[in-house]
Order: C-alpha cells, then sequence, then structure tokens
C-alpha cells in the first residue's frame, strides 16, 4: 500500500464527509472504513446521496440487540464493484431503534442486492422492513416458534462453568 | 377352504399357509446365503449429501478411494436404493424429507450416520435447530471423525456387509 | 383458459447434486416461467453459536460451512481477530498463508468442476475433477497433517513449518496438473455436446451483476475485474505478480472458463511463493516471548508452534473490525464486535454463496428445462455456505 492510494483514500473520505454534513450525527473515519452515524428518518436521503456518488452495493446487513438500553442497531456496510479506486473504501451506515417497536425503512429500490440480508436479519432479530416485496421467512423452518433466536434473551446451552 | 388329494385332506387358509412355508423355505440356509451375499455387495446408496461430510463421500467414490469395486453405487431415485448414508448435520427443515425420502425406500433397507454431527451434535450440540437421527430412523452404524477419512467410509461399508452376511442387521428383520 | 397453463415442478432437497435446497419452478410445457429458491436446510446457526465459544474455538467452527474451503474462511476470521487485537504475523507466515490459500482455490475449483460435470451428466468429468484434486489435498496433507480442515491459521502466524522437501514435490505437483488441463480442454471444454449446452445459456449483464451484489467468478465472468487481492492486497499478495481472469459473455460457458484460469494462475502464485519465501519466525513475537525456553528448542527442532496459555483466553479490546478476503467462489466478509470479554458479542459473516443466492431468480427464467442443471452448476452455489 503506497502512499498514493493512502492520499486517494482521504480525498474519497473527505468528499464523503462534506456532502453528508448536516444529515448525519456523526462521521468517524479509520483507515478506509468510514463510519456514519444517522437517525431513521435521515436513512433513505443518506443512501440515495451514496449511490450516486457511486457506491452500487450493500455488503451485508447486520443488527445487534442491546438489551439494557433496549435498542436494536442496524449497520449497512456499503462499497462499490464497478469503480475500482472507490471500491477500497467501505462506507458503514448506522441508525438505531428501538426494540419495542422495531420498524426501518427498507433500502431495496435503492439498492437491490439488501434484499435478502434484510429477509435474514427480520427473522432472525425481529425488524420489520417497510417497503420490502417479500419480508417472510428465510433460514429457519416453518414451524419455528419462539421469539427471535439473536436476540440476547434467548439462551442457548452452554457447558462448564461460566465466568 | 377344503381340498383333497390322494385321499388326505387340508383344511385352513391356502394363502396364509402358502405364506408361511415359503418363509420356511426362504430362510433355510443354502437359499437364506445367497441372499444375504447378494444384498450385501450391491448396496447402494441414495443422494443424500447433508452438509460437509458430503464432501468426503463424494471422495470416496472417486478414483483414488473407488468404493465402487463393493457393488456402492450412488444412485438418484429413492425408489431404487436400498442404503441411507446421513453424512454430516441434520436441521429440523431437513428431518422431514429424510423421513419421507427413507419411506420411499423398499425393504431391505439398512441407515448408516456418518460425521461427528450424526452420531451426537459434533461441534454444533447445542444448537437449537439440529437433530439428532438416532431419534427418528434405525442407524445400524456410527462412522466417528470430522469429517471420516474415505478410508473410515470403506472399512464402514464392509463392516456392514458383514453384519449383513452373518444375519444380524436390524434392517433384514421385516 | 391461460389461467392453468402453468404447472409448478418441486426439485426437492433431496437432489442428485451438491447439497440441500429446494427449487419452485413454475414450468409452462418445457420452458420455466419463474423460479424462486427455498434455502435454509442446512442452517446451523454459526453466528449465534459464535457468541458462546472463546474467540480461539470459533476457528473450527467458522471453517466448517465451506469444507471445500477451509484456509480461506479461517484466513478472514484471523485476520479480523489480529485487527482486533493490534498485532501482525511475521513475514514467513505470510507468505506460508498464502500458499495454503492458493491450494485451497486449486482444489476447490476442481471440485465444482466434478459436480458441474455430473449434473451435465458427465461422470467422466466427476471422476477426472476429484481424483486431480487429490494431489492439491495430499500436498496440503504433507504440510498441515489434515486432509481438509486445516485449522492452520492462529492469531499470530501459522502452526507449522514446511517439511523436508516440499519445494520439489510441490514442483512434480504442478506440472501434472498442468499436463492435465490441457486434457479437460480436449475432453470438455471444446467438446461440442458441452458447448451446445452452455454457450448463450443464463446471460449475465455487466450492470445486473453489479446492481444485485454478485461476487467472484460470476462477477468477473461478465466483464468487471473485481477481485479483493488486487482492490485492497493482504498476506503476501502485494509482492506477487499474477492476473486477474476476466470474460465479457457473461454466459455459463464463460463462468466455467474464468475457474479454469483462476486455476493456472493460482500455480503461477504458488512457484513465486515458494521461491521468495523469507526465513524467519512463523509466530508473532508478542507471543513468542511468553513460551518457556524448553518449549521453544522444541519448536525450533520440529518446525512445529505450541501455544501459549493466554490463546484460551483471548480478550482483545473493546472495538469492532471488519475483514475481507477473496474465497474460491468470492468475496468473504467478516465483522466481529468485542465487549472485552472472552467471547464475541456479535458475529456477522456473510458468505460469497449467500450473496450469489438471487442468481436463482435472475437468471433461470424464460429456460428450458434441462437448463436448470447447467446454469446451478456453473454458478458453483455451496448450500452449507449459505446457510451457515
Amino acid at each position: 500500500m503506497g502512499s498514493r492510494s493512502e492520499d486517494k483514500i482521504e480525498d474519497i473520505t473527505k468528499k464523503i464527509s462534506q456532502s453528508l454534513q448536516g444529515l448525519s450525527i456523526e462521521i468517524s473515519t479509520k483507515e478506509e472504513i468510514v463510519t456514519v452515524n444517522v437517525k431513521p428518518e435521515n436513512l433513505v436521503e443518506v443512501a440515495k446521496k451514496l449511490k450516486d456518488m457511486g457506491f452500487d452495493h450493500v455488503k451485508s446487513v447486520t443488527a445487534i440487540d442491546f438489551p439494557e438500553q433496549k435498542e436494536l442497531e442496524v449497520i449497512y456496510h456499503v462499497s462499490s464493484l464497478g469503480d475500482l479506486d472507490l471500491a477500497k473504501v467501505i462506507v458503514t451506515l448506522k441508525t438505531r431503534v428501538t426494540s419495542d417497536d422495531p420498524r426501518i425503512p427498507s433500502l431495496v429500490e435503492i439498492w437491490p442486492s439488501s434484499k435478502y440480508p434484510e429477509r435474514e436479519e427480520h427473522e432472525m432479530l425481529g425488524l420489520v422492513f417497510e417497503g420490502h416485496p417479500e419480508l417472510e421467512r428465510l433460514l429457519l423452518p416453518e414451524d419455528y416458534e419462539g421469539p427471535p433466536p439473536l436476540r440476547k434473551e434467548f439462551k442457548v446451552r452452554t457447558e462448564g462453568i461460566q465466568g | 377352504m377344503v381340498c383333497g388329494m390322494n385321499g388326505v385332506t387340508l383344511i385352513g387358509n391356502l394363502e396364509e399357509s402358502a405364506r408361511k412355508a415359503v418363509q420356511w423355505l426362504v430362510n433355510k440356509t443354502p437359499i437364506r446365503s445367497i441372499r444375504d451375499w447378494g444384498i450385501a455387495f450391491s448396496l447402494w446408496p441414495v443422494h443424500f449429501t447433508t452438509a460437509c461430510c458430503g464432501a468426503e463421500f463424494a471422495a470416496t467414490s472417486a478414483p483414488r478411494f473407488d468404493v465402487e469395486r463393493m457393488g456402492f453405487l450412488p444412485f438418484v431415485a429413492p425408489r431404487q436404493t436400498n442404503l441411507m448414508l446421513i453424512e454430516g448435520t441434520l436441521t429440523r427443515k431437513m428431518a422431514k424429507a429424510a423421513v419421507w425420502v427413507y419411506e420411499q425406500m423398499p425393504d431391505p433397507k439398512f441407515v448408516m450416520a456418518m460425521g461427528a454431527c450424526a452420531i451426537d451434535g459434533g461441534i454444533f450440540w447445542n444448537s437449537y435447530n439440529i437433530v439428532r437421527p438416532k431419534d427418528i430412523l434405525p442407524v445400524e452404524i456410527y462412522i466417528p471423525g470430522c469429517p471420516p477419512r474415505p478410508e473410515a467410509v470403506a472399512r464402514a461399508i464392509i463392516m456392514l456387509q458383514k453384519r449383513i452376511r452373518e444375519g444380524k442387521a436390524v434392517g433384514l428383520k421385516v | 383458459m391461460s389461467e392453468e397453463r402453468t404447472m409448478e415442478l418441486l426439485i426437492g432437497p433431496q437432489h442428485p447434486s451438491s447439497g440441500h435446497m429446494r427449487l419452485y419452478a413454475e414450468v409452462d410445457g418445457d420452458i420455466v416461467v419463474r423460479l424462486k429458491p427455498n434455502i435454509g436446510y442446512v442452517h446451523r446457526t454459526v453466528e449465534k453459536l459464535a457468541e458462546t465459544k472463546k474467540y480461539i474455538q470459533i476457528i473450527p467452527l467458522v471453517e466448517r460451512p465451506s469444507l471445500a474451503d477451509a484456509a480461506n474462511h479461517n484466513l478472514g476470521y484471523v485476520l479480523a481477530l489480529e485487527k482486533l487485537l493490534g498485532i501482525e504475523a511475521p513475514p514467513r507466515a505470510q507468505y506460508l498463508r498464502t500458499i495454503l490459500a492458493e491450494m485451497n482455490r486449486i482444489h476447490s475449483h476442481f471440485y465444482g468442476l466434478g459436480i458441474h460435470g455430473i449434473m451435465l451428466g458427465s461422470s467422466t468429468i466427476f471422476m477426472w475433477g476429484f481424483a486431480d484434486r487429490e494431489i492439491m489435498i495430499e500436498m496440503a496433507q504433507r504440510l498441515t497433517g489434515a486432509r481438509l480442515t486445516y485449522s492452520y491459521i492462529i492469531p499470530g502466524g501459522v502452526r507449522r513449518d514446511l517439511p523436508q522437501g516440499f519445494e520439489e514435490e510441490m514442483e512434480k505437483a504442478l506440472r501434472y496438473i498442468e499436463r492435465r488441463l490441457k486434457d479437460y480442454g480436449k475432453l470438455f471444454l471444446r467438446n461440442p455436446v458441452t458447448r451446445a449446452r452452455l454457450e448463450g445459456v443464463g446471460v449475465l449483464r455487466k450492470e445486473d451483476a453489479i446492481k444485485l451484489g454478485i461476487v467472484g467468478p460470476n462477477l468477473r465472468a461478465s466483464g468487471v475485474p473485481y477481485d479483493v487481492r488486487k482492490v485492497q492486497p493482504y498476506c503476501a499478495y502485494p509482492e506477487l505478480e499474477f492476473d486477474v481472469a476476466v470474460r465479457e459473455e457473461g454466459d455459463s460457458m464463460a463462468r466455467v472458463l474464468v475457474r479454469v484460469e483462476e486455476i493456472r494462475q493460482s500455480m503461477r502464485i504458488i512457484r513465486q511463493a515458494l521461491k521468495q519465501i523469507p526465513d524467519g519466525p512463523i509466530l508473532s513475537e508478542n507471543y513468542l516471548k511468553m513460551i518457556p525456553p524448553k518449549w521453544k528448542e522444541f519448536m525450533e527442532t520440529k518446525g512445529r508452534v505450541k501455544f501459549p496459555a493466554i490463546m484460551a483466553n483471548l480478550r482483545p479490546p473493546k472495538g469492532e473490525a471488519i475483514s475481507r478476503v477473496e474465497a474460491a467462489r468470492g468475496e468473504l466478509v467478516y465483522y466481529i464486535i468485542s465487549d472485552g470479554t472472552t467471547s464475541p458479542y456479535r458475529f456477522r459473516m456473510v458468505t460469497p454463496s449467500f450473496r450469489n443466492v438471487v442468481l436463482f431468480e435472475h437468471l433461470i427464467r424464460e429456460c428450458r428445462v434441462a437448463d436448470i442443471p447447467a446454469i446451478y452448476g456453473s454458478m458453483d452455489y455451496f448450500p452449507p455456505e449459505a446457510d451457515r
């Protein structure tokens, strides 16, 4: 990794920070990862701006359960496949919703590659993505009853001494 | 019904007694050992490559370890096979399909469990989505390993052949 | 009158090819109108179980979803863990990791070719593919001791050093595979039957591939030269020379040809790495100083690593880390969030086969029923990897 590619990454991260000013709560950079914290209301607009800049696909959708604060955090990792300079940078888009009413707008019209990951997080954590065309079970069996598996209240058996 | 023949009268159900006579004849030693020899050397497994152990099962039929010389030919349709080899982890969704496939196979049929996950869960023992094969199917031989080497699978087939020829296999008692 | 023209065909979970998944096909005569995949038959909940195990116990757990390609999965996880811990492996260990990853790529592509052959009906290619794969598995067994599940890469380095005579045997093995690839060309790739079944079938255009987020050889066969080893190099790749295999047509034949070309490029990388490998330790200095001197002597003479006691209780500081590697089927992303204890707080693993599931709906449309195995095999989809 030479100094020219490091300069390119810095230029790109500066451009992202400038164009998303005002729409986000916080932006931070660490090497090649840009973290953007937004409120759920501004999520769709920020996504459209990133898409216009050239970030054209979603790598993964992750959702995390924080039971003490009763919140679910949803994280989108976005990058580029067509433009090989932008492909070095991963933009992390974070937002939080409450776990009693976990509804969040879906980004399927902007990024069609988020269709299957959103379905998986819906069944694993109970998130409801509004506007998703096919929100149904993906990996769990059809007759599965019980709480969403990846929440912290769902415990699996462990062995030995827990310390 | 009554039928007479040269002065001897037979009373009773003809079909029932004919069936009993045939069973007695087939279980006499020369015919039974030929029948068991035939079954032992033409064990055709159904293609049930469940999970990771399926890669080692495919390698067992491959040229280096070649179990086809023992009569072991993986075949496609369940209705023409007589061995089911559960390789790897059996999840809840797949357990229903496994029981359907087992019921479609004709008698006499045998089941072998391959890999640590089929014995008692393996590395996924505490997962909420898996089923132990011994709870739903009558398993005869267990092959340990994660994944077992193809030589171990070949050894298990030889063990099953020996069990069939001695008449101890569970699948033979119809 | 045209409401009941289509019939639903269930290509069920037990089918004569790799792994379990169900395809709901709506068929009108011999033409497939629509296809919907139903996955989840091999879902083994790796992400939830990783929250109950310690960091070093997750290494075998992470290798099992994709058994044909275990070293690349192992490598991705350890790279993410090293970013959290803040340590780096020495140069000799980086080269050894690269050599194992490329060997794994070769035998995983032979597996894909073999399974594709038997889906098309050519059991000769199945036998040839699996026989040639055994050569690379035997070489990997000389290096690590296991056939498929190596668990060779640990945070800080690797577990064993090169044995005696490895370079000469590897040279013989690579020459044998080069001769065999010519036979594959004559029998399978230029065969008129194969060309009639694969050319022009299942065409994936460049814009659709980028829009749907497809990765791996499927993407490179549609004209997009994206390879993580060139975009963001890791391990020893910055110092090695190789080309990225790209084709423009985007049909099933292009996908098969890209994989065969990648086998050749992997052989080139292994030759260069074995010539350029530097001398030195194979475990990082942070861990070497924690091992008592008597075991250090054992390590020098036998070339094997004894684990320091801290590996059983690794506690990375609070934070998060992302890593990506180029596995044989595409790009693999790991995302770990740690909260200072011995197990991760959230573990996310996105495999290339999961990102390629959308190709079932997109490609298998308006084609004949006999094209379903041709397209399915050319995608190199591995169901345990997609379901994790």
